[in-house]
């Protein structure tokens, strides 16, 4: 018997009008486990990943995280009860946001320190503490009392990141974390969130980062079209993709990725530049 | 020389009560106005409904029908109401549709990730309202609610109709009385102008203040 896992997603289904962005996805995360979502723009994984802490609400399915489940459709519940599980699943899995969304009003520690306080009603000099030590973490302790507006892409990243961890959620959800910053900004965000996959934290990932996959992920998720069509570890999933598209996908994004040194060349000769 | 040393003292009076409609409406047009301004921005529909209709009734009619309809309608009623009170409530309640919307503008101009962050923080629709929300839309609703404060000062001089003994109407007494009408007239709209010149300057000071940490 295996513990249960950190996040279970059944028979997610999700449309914006007409657009069915989520077509029955199923996805299981075990804890401690890194999941790495990859797929073409419009392919779902955002949504599918907004979706596992209700910014989007889903049509149809369940999700479950940290055994809090919360089902979506038909058998949904309402009003407060709703609300109550809502707040309680965001408790487990907190958000790395593409564009931070950092409090733009408050410094870098009180972006860090509010949820402790006015959600978990922390004393403010616990939740101080923990700030402080947290910015340490992510090697933004001299950066405390600065706004948002005076820090680089990659610093927001990583305030972002502690403010994240301030909740000491079960699992963190990255949607496409690197995105928004500067190439020579990548390696800060990454390198701190390769410190936390190490330290053991439960990590769904969605980015393009495929060198970062390649060394961190214990799967790779591909998704196309609303769909899960792919799932494996990432030393098989790049060397050996099954899905045409999984394939078409990586000549394109490999094109400008810097060339590792040492991946054993495939079988097929197609991706042989790696 | 004579006009002017008998009216002074009226002067400082009516500036007084001028100063209290202005003040006393935009303040309580601002608690009713964010009430509104929420209402409008709510997900039930009845709220909704209410706050929008509201605004249209209040926007879409003249002001000096409200302040005769609450200060002669509703004694027909049974409900009367004196001239100061009466004219507060006129203001407060025509204010309060104008300051909604900018309210309602301020806070949908604070970008969604904001309210989103709160949401996977597990912030409760109030706290982030409270903590995240408003005061970013506090910001950038400031110019439009200074203007309509300025606004609500002039629009105290139709409290004059109702009897008040405010600018307008010491102007209007005075001249009448003496036929010095070109006199009374300049020099009260010279206070107004005073008045709401000093407004400015206060919300030119809290603009520069509100935006020094972002």
């Amino acid at each position: 018997m295996s513990v249960a896992p950190a996040v279970e997603v059944t028979g997610l289904r999700k449309r914006f009008g007409p657009l069915e962005v989520l077509k029955n996805v199923d996805l299981t995360v075990a804890r401690g486990e890194v999941v790495v979502v990859m797929g073409a723009s419009g392919s779902g994984k955002t949504t599918l990943l907004r979706c596992v802490n209700l910014l989007e609400a889903p049509d149809a399915g369940r999700i479950t995280v940290c055994g809090c489940t919360v089902a979506c459709g038909r058998e949904a519940v309402h009003g407060r009860a709703r609300t109550k599980l809502v707040r309680t699943v965001c408790l487990h899995a907190a958000m790395v946001f593409q564009q931070f969304n950092l409090f733009p009003h408050r410094t870098a520690l009180q972006n860090v320190i509010e949820a402790p306080i006015t959600v978990k009603h922390m004393a403010k000099a616990d939740a101080t503490a923990l700030g402080e030590r947290l910015l340490a973490r992510v090697g933004l302790a001299d950066k405390r009392d600065e706004y948002p507006s005076r820090l680089s892409g990659g610093q927001k990243q990583r305030v972002a990141i502690a403010r994240a961890l301030a909740m000491e959620p079960d699992v963190i959800l990255f949607d496409e974390p690197t995105s928004a910053l500067d190439p020579e900004l990548h390696e800060e965000v990454l390198q701190t969130m390769r410190d936390l996959a190490h330290g053991g934290m439960t990590m769904i990932v969605v980015t393009h980062e495929v060198q970062f996959a390649r060394d961190v992920a214990d799967r790779v998720v591909f998704m196309d079209d609303g769909e899960i069509v792919e799932s494996a570890p990432p030393a098989e999933f790049f060397a050996r993709p099954r899905h045409p598209r999984a394939r078409s996908f990586l000549r394109l994004v490999r094109r400008d990725d810097v060339v590792p040194a040492n991946v054993p060349a495939d079988e097929d000769g197609t991706e042989a530049e790696l | 020389m004579d006009l002017i040393s008998r009216t002074i003292p009226l002067l400082g009076q009516a500036v007084v009560i001028t100063l209290l409609l202005g003040i006393t409406s935009f303040l309580i047009g601002s608690v009713l106005g964010v009430g509104i301004a929420l209402g409008r921005l709510s997900t039930h529909r009845v709220p909704r409904y209410l706050a929008v209709a509201y605004v249209s009734v209040v926007r879409g009619t003249p002001l000096l029908i409200q302040v005769l309809l609450i200060y002669f309608g509703l004694p027909q009623l049974g409900i009367v109401i004196p001239p100061i009170p009466a004219a507060i409530a006129a203001l407060s309640v025509n204010g309060a549709a104008y300051l909604s919307e900018n309210f309602r503008a301020g806070v949908l101009s604070v970008d969604r990730g904001q309210r989103e962050a709160a949401h996977s923080l597990s912030m409760t629709y109030a706290q982030s309202l409270r903590r995240i929300i408003l005061p970013q839309a506090a910001r950038i609703a400031l110019p439009p609610v200074g203007s309509r404060f300025i606004a609500i000062m002039k629009d105290t001089s139709l409290a004059s109709v109702i009897t008040v003994f405010e600018l307008t109407r010491l102007a209007n007494m005075v001249g009448s009385a003496t036929f010095r009408y070109i006199q009374m007239f300049v020099v009260v709209a010279f206070v107004y102008w005073v008045i709401n010149t000093v407004l400015s300057a206060g919300q030119e000071i809290l603009e520069r203040r509100l935006a020094r940490p972002y």
